[in-house]
């Protein structure tokens, strides 16, 4: 097949996969923007999200709610409610380590490289509980095989599960962006991320911004772990650590510490990754990620969207 | 006696891996113990050290292999010298890009140099036989130390049984020795070093990168230098590794046992000093090895007992960073060195200028 025929279906799947790096970018670049460190735990915290969402899709067909799909969906109300109670779950768990790690080595103003090295080991704990209840072997969310749609015109086929999976990306981005500019807490995020210092000398409750932040990132990768395990069709636990280097590249490309840049990097390193399989052996698919991400340290550091300091 | 010497035996193995983990510690110790540099891709040089020996020192591609090139039957020295030399260039063109930007960037580069790492050794398989792996790497004098300890043993049946088992394990005694020559060798060279007025300018920029600078420090150079010797010395660990297990494979460099055991060695061990370094080793490694035997006494499946161990590992690495985040040897700090040695001997060293 010809080469160049073969692009706009890679953007396709290109535009899925950003979305998904996307939402996972956005937590990183909060995390470091608000509490000044990486967290390599990110990975984990989608993969956890993902068998969250599996773990109350089997609760909820064992209450009976029903798994009737949507549409031509491959799945229904069951699996939007599971992804829900599996942000909230995410969400409690991130917000527990960082009362029984983070928060002890923050109170103890412990330099940003421990604070580094703690996340490393949180994200193999995070993907070694998962494998202890889950097992190392695949699980799927739906038996169900969704057949593609041809849309001729474009000369590409898309699957309806990817439209949702781009159009929940939207929506959570829409509410990510209402949420910073208009409400309060947003607003103190900003001036946190902006500067800490003053911001808590004008009175705004740090740890509230950072147990927003916790919240904000969990729920964001816990969406994006579940949404991999609609388009991969199958999960399994090392499933965000396989996806952290995209997900770096990608904050690094936008501007570390700037969620928009996330968005912005997260589409360009996930539509760079699938474009590159035309070109080249789909076996060096993640390395592409790593060199944008050189490509980038080279030429501007500081990233599309980052400010120059 | 049987048990006694099965513990033997099993300790000897246990000391040579133990060894080589070691020597993975004092090089990440040189990077970040001294220098501050964040490096968690230890399993990406850690691989180059190894592939780079067994090629240089390996059989030439067989009929069956999937290999082109490679496998130049040199003495294993050389391929030592030449895991260290391409393991070392390989973190030059890591370091340049990223030791001018703050810490994250370098962590982040690492991971990724790790993981390309692992993809090339997959894809190109007429370099690395893909995830086969490279086969029948030699041990160094494997053949005249095991025959001669075999002809030795048939040539004098009056020894006891136990004797004769001993002896017949004399290469491992062997490779053991070898770990440990080359493993205290880097120990004294490493401390003349870090001693010198050159490991003094690392622990400087260790810990403000901005008054070295300013004390006229060449910052980047120095953190080159010492990004390149530990990852040289990585690459030794591999080499060490390949003509003990003489089989790799891609999946032999995951970052689980290549890179994250290694920085829960050192944390433990105590950061910036080589004896805890080495000492981390052996106690992380010990507490590994030494909670492998649970596989067979919990009600868990293997892969869950595996999972427990890991998350151990981790909670160690998160209490130890809580509750003891200077190890079990802490660094020794020259200041405090110093002022005891006024008080002992009454005469100052000559006061900073």
């Amino acid at each position: 097949m010809d080469i160049l025929a073969r692009i706009p279906q890679l953007l396709v799947y290109g535009i899925v996969s950003g979305s998904i790096l996307s939402l996972g970018g956005i937590g990183v670049s909060l995390t470091y923007s608000i509490l000044g460190f990486s967290n390599f735990a990110h990975g984990d915290t989608m993969a956890l999200g993902a068998y969250f969402a599996l773990a109350f899709l089997s609760l909820l067909a064992g209450a009976g709610i029903p798994g009737q799909p949507f549409g031509s969906l491959s799945f229904g109300l069951d699996f939007v409610l599971s992804l829900v109670l599996a942000m909230i779950a995410t969400s409690a768990v991130v917000v527990l380590l960082d009362r029984l790690l983070f928060r002890r080595l923050r109170l103890r103003k412990a330099n940003r490289i421990t604070l580094m090295i703690s996340t490393i080991g949180i994200a193999l704990v995070l993907r070694n509980v998962i494998q202890f209840f889950w097992g190392p072997q695949p699980h799927y969310y739906s038996a169900k095989i969704q057949l593609a749609i041809p849309i001729r015109q474009l000369g590409i086929r898309v699957k309806p599960d990817q439209v949702f999976i781009v159009s929940i990306a939207v929506i959570l981005v829409t509410l990510l962006h209402c949420f910073l500019r208009y409400t309060k807490m947003g607003k103190a995020m900003r001036a946190a991320s902006d500067n800490s210092t003053l911001a808590q000398v004008t009175g705004i409750n740090t740890e509230r911004v950072i147990l927003w932040t916790w919240v904000i990132g969990a729920s964001l990768a816990a969406a994006a772990g579940a949404l991999t395990g609609i388009e991969n069709k199958f999960i399994t636990p090392d499933l965000g650590w396989q996806m952290l280097l995209s997900i770096f590249s990608a904050v690094i490309l936008g501007g570390l510490g700037n969620p928009y840049g996330a968005i912005v990097g997260g589409m360009i390193v996930g539509i760079s990754e699938e474009v590159s399989t035309a070109f080249i052996s789909t076996g060096y698919k993640p390395a592409v990620a790593f060199v944008i991400l050189i490509v980038m340290l080279l030429i501007r550091p500081t990233g599309l969207l980052g400010r120059r300091n | 006696m049987e048990l006694f010497i099965g513990i033997i035996n099993y300790l000897v193995f246990f000391g040579i891996t133990a060894g080589t983990y070691a020597v993975l510690s004092l090089g990440l110790n040189l990077q970040w113990g001294y220098t501050g540099l964040f490096n968690i891709g230890v399993a990406g040089f850690y691989a180059i050290g190894a592939y780079t020996a067994a090629l240089i020192s390996g059989p030439p591609p067989d009929v069956w292999d999937g290999r082109l090139v490679g496998g130049f039957e040199l003495p294993f020295l050389i391929g030592l010298l030449a895991a260290a030399a391409v393991s070392g260039f390989a973190a030059f063109l890591i370091g340049l890009p990223t030791l001018r930007l703050r810490a994250d960037y370098l962590a982040i580069a690492t991971i990724g140099i790790a993981e390309t790492i692992r993809l090339i050794l997959k894809n190109e398989s007429w370099l690395t036989n893909g995830v086969w792996g490279l086969q029948q790497i030699p041990s160094p004098l494997y053949e005249p130390i095991y025959y001669g300890a075999k002809g030795f043993v048939d040539t004098h049946p009056e020894l006891y049984p136990w004797v004769q088992q001993l002896i017949l394990k004399a290469y491992n005694w062997f490779y053991l020795l070898l770990v440990v020559v080359v493993l205290v060798a880097l120990y004294y060279f490493l401390k003349r070093l870090t001693r010198a007025p050159w490991g003094r300018v690392l622990k400087a920029i260790r810990e403000d990168e901005d008054v070295a600078a300013m004390s006229g420090k060449n910052v980047f150079a120095y953190k080159l230098q010492a990004l390149v010797l530990g990852a040289m010395i990585m690459g030794i660990g591999g080499a060490l590794y390949a003509h003990y297990a003489r089989f790799i494979s891609p999946n032999t460099f995951k970052p689980l046992y290549a890179t994250f055991i290694v920085w829960v060695m050192l944390i433990l061990g105590g950061t910036g000093n080589n004896k805890g370094a080495i000492l981390g080793a052996f106690v992380i490694w010990g507490t590994w090895a030494g909670t492998d035997f649970l596989t067979n006494y919990l009600p868990f499946t293997a892969s869950q007992v595996a999972a427990l161990r890991i998350i151990m590992i981790g909670i160690v690495l998160e209490a130890i960073i809580l509750l003891r985040p200077q190890g079990l040897l802490p660094e020794i700090r020259r200041s405090r060195r110093l002022s005891r040695g006024e008080k002992k001997t009454g005469e100052a060293e000559s006061p900073p200028p």
